[in-house]
């Protein structure tokens, strides 16, 4: 029986320049992994129902370039792009991520990529993904976590943080 | 759980968020708490009520003087709600789920266990 329990992502804070989220799905690793690298696949989940994809670009080689663009509901254009640094099929991805709209100066934004790790692990006919942030500084990882929060949480966010790691330890 | 005392409504006063943000620096007796936060003596021990009763906060005894400290773990519900980047990722897991479920179909739903 599916708990929904299993279902729910987890996200801890290993460091305190990282992010980790893992998710069980129903389903062989190689339909999770190849829902992840078809352009037309990731279209119909990567939007999570906030907006309409309008660019799902993947060269999926090592050196390879992604750039994700969608537009939200409020007609905000909302894009993503990085590298391939790492290919294992139906295993293991490793991207560069840059968040294209972050407030930092356009020569910096590159500097500021993030090194994304996904592995894709069988668990009998199920799949654990495991996707791992590395960030260049703790205040880029305090960026991603807190994006989009409305300001009465970010309040009890920032005081979180401060526990966060001896929640985790 | 009644919603007046749950880790949510404790922290959404913000006067208790500075006391427990002082509290996360380090165990403290109420004097200090009253000296740092300049509220008055009964205001602060209601709020440490409040916080005691969700279990974010725990004190001891120390000669005549109690001592309170930051209890992280009740305040994990809040944690793991409020970050809007795993709100995000839970809809678009939610979504590859139904891909996933499609997929499965096309794939002339293969017996995988």
């Amino acid at each position: 029986m599916l708990m929904t329990d299993e279902r729910k992502a987890e996200l801890t804070l290993p460091a305190d320049d990282q992010i980790l989220v893992t998710r069980e799905f129903d389903a062989h690793r190689h339909l999770v992994y190849k829902a992840w690298t078809t352009p037309e696949l990731v279209a119909r989940w990567w939007t999570a129902r906030r907006g309409t994809a309008k660019e799902m670009q993947i060269d999926l080689r090592v050196g390879g370039n992604w750039r994700y663009v969608m537009e939200t509901h409020s007609g905000q254009e909302v894009a993503f792009h990085g590298v391939y640094r790492e290919i294992v099929p139906d295993e293991r991805l490793v991207t560069t991520e840059v968040y294209e709209g972050a407030p930092l100066p356009p020569e910096q934004l590159e500097a500021n990529a993030t090194i994304n790790t996904v592995t894709f692990a069988e668990r009998g006919g199920r799949t654990l993904v495991t996707m791992l942030t590395e960030c260049p500084s703790h205040e880029v990882r305090e960026m991603i976590v807190a994006s989009g929060m409305e300001d009465g949480l970010q309040d009890a966010l920032d005081l979180l943080e401060g526990v966060a790691q001896e929640l985790e330890g | 759980m009644p919603t007046t005392a749950d880790a949510f409504n404790a922290v959404a006063e913000p006067r208790r968020r500075e006391i427990l943000d002082l509290l996360a620096a380090g165990e403290r007796p109420v004097n200090d708490l009253v000296e740092t936060t300049g509220m008055g003596q009964p205001q602060v021990s209601k709020h440490l009520r409040v916080l005691r009763e969700v279990g974010a906060v725990r004190s001891r005894e120390q000669g005549r003087r109690r001592l309170y400290r930051l209890d992280p773990e009740a305040l994990r519900p809040i944690f793991e709600w409020v970050s809007p980047y795993q709100r995000l990722w839970e809809e678009r897991f939610e979504q590859l789920d139904d891909v996933l479920a499609e997929m499965k179909e096309e794939e002339g739903d293969a017996d995988d266990r």
